[in-house]
């Protein structure tokens, strides 16, 4: 009676998508915050044009992961990371690195919208200036392309003269996501995108975020575990820097393969 | 499972479905033996209390369904819990259908009342429920325990009650070959063996539910069959 050896079903979450090539690829990543070990052995890889998604409890070093990706750390004294992070061919944390062309291909989107005080076109049309000299006609379809890149462009095309701030909440996280896909960035970050949006403005930029997947490789940092489950592929859990367990979404919600993983995910942690 | 939910009141629920499917299961353990015993001794109202008490367990159902289901949509549970409510769920369809098997026994003790036969001829189906009734048992213990070694062995352990079944559908031909007068009851206890053997088979569901709640993947190997009953003949003069 002991002998349990039995087949399992080749199951769902064992044959999602193909193994995607990797986009961004973290070795041996280690981050400290002065004294403080913040991030430990980090070794992980993005899948171009994949949605990994990046979850564990406050503190555990998701949101220093993804601020890592695009140096976002450089603005603070006494950061410091050490390891690998490749993204392609270019070594992230090589310090002679153009910070300005970096962020131009990783690009962020916050938790609070942020849009500039200034028109809705303007918040487009900005930041492609930073790297692109283009004529005004050339600028009308990149700002077209770009709001219909975030699904905004059929609610605010009659009115771009006006204030990126007289959008509602969710009209300006996705006029945000617009402006990072205007500089035609090869990976998008998202930090909490949704934390202050309602559900309707959730589901958009949920969906928003599936369709730009096709184009770009997209990581996000979120608390709500449902969001995990229904935008990404993959699934890394964290917890007190580490990376505990990073595997199919499909996986890691139904049959986690770590205690603390399931622990997490089920609410029976602390 | 271990720890609880930083949520309580996801931990009652979870309880009370458990509480709920294990009543179930012995609510429908009890209809076996009833069933079998009312065969046993023609005892017709033992047969009518089978057969009322499936409503019990078909509203024991309902209510299993109703509540998992408002447990998904309030607490999206994920994981380990998920597999849970999946499985009470699934455990619960199988006992809805061994109540639906038992009373179809409890239905056939009316029409067996008039006649005397033998008891020999009914010792077969009590041994080989017997058999299925320590089966059910123990996948039961096996699911409120969280056993997978239990559960495998009830699900290995099919395989002799189906060769039970081949052999007892060859005993009664013989009986019916025997004497024509025999011919009747023979077939109700046939059906009745059939009916067992079907109960032995939702015992092995619930054993694949409990290695999928505990593992998180789905069994696909093929239980060990030893049931001939497609083929079981007698030849005169073998």
């Amino acid at each position: 009676m002991n002998d349990l050896s039995v087949s399992v079903s080749a199951s769902a979450h064992s044959t999602p998508l193909p193994e995607a090539p990797a986009k961004v690829t973290a070795r041996n990543l280690n981050f400290y915050y002065g004294e403080h070990h913040a991030l430990k052995n980090i070794n992980i890889s993005l899948g171009t044009n994949r949605v990994t998604a990046f979850i564990g409890p406050s503190g555990c070093g998701k949101s220093t992961l993804l601020r890592i990706f695009n140096r976002m750390y450089d603005l603070y004294p006494g950061q410091r990371a050490t390891g690998q992070l490749m993204l392609d061919q270019t070594n992230i944390l090589d310090p002679r690195l153009d910070l300005n062309l970096l962020r131009a291909r990783v690009g962020m989107v916050f938790q609070k919208p942020t849009p500039f005080p200034m028109t809705i076109y303007e918040n487009i049309a900005f930041g492609i200036r930073l790297y692109e000299k283009i004529p005004k006609s050339e600028m009308d379809g990149r700002v077209e392309k770009a709001l219909r890149g975030g699904a905004l462009w059929n609610e605010v095309k009659d009115k771009l003269n006006a204030s990126g701030l007289s959008l509602s909440g969710g009209q300006q996280q996705r006029l945000c996501i617009a402006r990072t896909v205007a500089v035609r960035p090869e990976v998008i970050l998202f930090d909490e995108p949704c934390s202050a949006l309602d559900p309707i403005s959730t589901a958009k930029v949920e969906e928003l975020i599936h369709e730009l997947s096709e184009d770009y490789t997209i990581a996000i940092v979120t608390h709500n575990m449902q969001q995990a489950a229904r935008v990404s592929d993959k699934t890394a859990f964290m917890y007190l820097g580490e990376l505990i367990e990073f595997d199919d979404t499909s996986k890691i919600f139904t049959s986690p393969g770590d205690r603390r993983t399931q622990d997490y995910i089920t609410g029976r942690f602390g | 499972m271990g720890s609880e939910h930083t949520t309580k009141a996801f931990d009652s629920d979870l309880q009370e479905l458990t509480r709920l499917v294990a009543e179930m299961g012995g609510l429908a353990e009890r209809m076996i033996t009833d069933s079998v015993d009312a065969l046993v001794r023609r005892d017709v109202a033992l047969g009518q209390r089978v057969v009322t008490a499936d409503l019990e367990i078909d509203n024991l159902q309902r209510t299993i369904e109703e509540r998992a289901v408002l447990t998904i949509a309030r607490r999206q549970p994920m994981a380990i819990d998920l597999r849970e409510i999946v499985g009470a769920m699934r455990v619960a369809t199988d006992l809805e259908r061994i109540g639906d098997l038992a009373k179809n026994m409890g239905k056939r003790v009316a029409a067996l009342e008039s006649d005397f036969h033998p008891l020999k001829l009914i010792r077969g189906l009590e041994h080989m429920t017997d058999l299925v009734q320590s089966q059910v048992k123990s996948v039961l213990d096996a699911y409120a325990a969280h056993d997978l070694p239990a559960a495998m062995g009830v699900w290995k352990g099919d395989e002799e009650v189906d060769a039970i079944c081949t052999s007892l559908f060859r005993e009664l031909l013989t009986y019916m070959m025997e004497d024509p007068r025999n011919i009747s009851f023979c077939i109700h206890l046939m059906f009745c063996a059939k009916n067992i053997e079907r109960i032995g088979d939702h015992a092995t569901n619930i054993a694949e539910t409990v290695f999928y709640m505990i593992e998180g993947q789905q069994m696909v190997d093929k239980r060990p069959k030893g049931d001939m009953t497609a083929f079981a003949t007698t030849v005169p003069g073998n």
